[in-house]
C-alpha cells in the first residue's frame, strides 16, 4: 500500500472519515486538559508573575503557525511534482488555520510583551519574521480566492508558498544565528539547560499536542470540504454544459 | 475556583480571552462551511442522478 493511494479524493474521504472522530477527541481532552492544568494548576514564575500562564497559547500557536507553513510547503511541492489534486487542496484548506495560529502568537506575544518587556511590539528579527509570515499567510488566501481556474491557482499559490518558507524558517531559527532583539531562547530545547522549569513543560506540552492535533482536526475537516466543493463544481459545470 | 493572577490578571485573561475567541471562531466557521457544503452538494448529486435517470427512460 502506497502513500500516494491518499491522492485519490475518494481514498481520502474514506480515511479521514473514519480518523476524524479519534483525532477531534485526542485534540479535545489534550487542549482542554493542557490549557486547565497550566492556567489552574500550575504557580506562578518568580519573575513573570502571573504572566507564565500565556506560555500554554503563545508557544503552541507559535510553533504551529510555522510548523503549518512547512506542512503547505510539503503540499505544495507534491502538487507542483506530481499533480495531485488533493494534496493543493490540504494546502489551501491548512492556510486558514495557520494564519488564526499565527494571528494567537502575535496577539499572546504582545499582550506577555507589555509588562515583561515595557512594549507591546519590538522590530526584532524573530517578531519581524513571524509577523512577515503572518502577511504571507494572507496573501496566500488572497491569491486563492482571486484566481478562478484552480489549477492555475495552485500552481500560483505554491510558488508563494516556497517563496514564504523562508520567513517560517527565519521565524521558527532567526534566534539561532540572528543575536540580537529581545525575544528569548527556545522554552523547550534537547538541550536540558534551557529548558523551562518540568512544572511548565509537561502542560506545555501537552497543550502542544493538543494544538497540533486541533490542527490536523481542521485541515482533515477543512479539505473534506474543498473535495466536497470541488466536486460540486465538476457537477454543476457538467450541468450547464448540458443545459 | 480562578486563581489569584495579581496585577497581571487583565493581561493574562486578555491573552486566553482573545485566543478563545480566535479558535471557537476558527472552528465554527470551519463547521459552517463544512456543513453549507454538504448539503449543497447533496442538492446538485440529487439533481444529477434525477437527470440522469430521466435521460435513461427518454432512451
Amino acid at each position: 500500500m502506497s502513500i500516494w493511494e491518499y491522492a485519490n479524493p475518494k481514498k481520502f474521504m474514506e480515511t479521514s472519515a473514519r480518523l476524524l472522530p479519534w483525532v477531534t477527541g485526542f485534540a479535545m481532552v489534550s487542549l482542554l486538559g493542557g490549557l486547565f492544568w497550566g492556567f489552574f494548576l500550575t504557580p506562578d514564575d518568580f519573575r513573570q508573575g502571573s504572566t507564565v500562564k500565556i506560555i500554554y497559547l503563545h508557544v503552541p500557536a507559535a510553533i504551529m503557525g510555522t510548523s503549518a507553513w512547512f506542512m503547505m510547503l510539503v503540499t505544495s511541492l507534491i502538487w507542483l511534482i506530481r499533480r495531485h489534486h488533493v494534496s493543493a487542496l490540504a494546502a489551501k484548506a491548512a492556510a486558514p488555520v495557520g494564519l488564526t495560529f499565527t494571528l494567537i502568537g502575535l496577539v499572546t506575544g504582545a499582550i506577555w510583551g507589555q509588562p515583561m518587556w515595557g512594549t507591546w511590539w519590538a522590530w526584532d528579527p524573530r517578531l519581524t519574521a513571524f509577523l512577515i509570515l503572518g502577511l504571507f499567510y494572507l496573501g496566500y488566501i488572497a491569491l486563492w480566492a482571486a484566481v478562478d481556474d484552480p489549477d492555475t491557482a495552485a500552481d500560483l499559490t505554491s510558488v508563494l508558498c516556497i517563496v514564504g518558507s523562508v520567513f517560517a524558517f527565519l521565524s521558527r531559527y532567526a534566534i539561532l544565528f540572528w543575536n540580537q532583539g529581545l525575544h528569548q531562547g527556545a522554552s523547550l530545547s534537547l538541550d536540558a539547560e534551557e529548558n523551562v522549569s518540568d512544572v511548565y513543560a509537561w502542560p506545555l506540552w501537552t497543550c502542544i499536542a493538543g494544538f497540533l492535533l486541533l490542527f490536523v482536526t481542521l485541515v482533515l475537516l477543512r479539505t473534506r470540504t474543498e473535495i466536497r466543493a470541488r466536486r460540486m463544481a465538476a457537477l454543476l459545470s457538467r450541468e450547464r454544459m448540458a443545459g | 475556583m480562578i486563581p489569584d493572577l495579581g496585577k497581571y490578571a487583565g493581561a493574562v485573561l486578555g491573552a486566553y480571552g482573545a485566543s478563545i475567541l480566535l479558535l471557537v471562531l476558527l472552528v465554527a466557521v470551519s463547521l459552517w462551511q463544512a456543513a453549507r457544503i454538504k448539503r449543497a452538494l447533496a442538492g446538485v448529486e440529487a439533481r444529477a442522478k434525477a437527470g440522469a435517470a430521466t435521460e435513461a427512460t427518454d432512451a
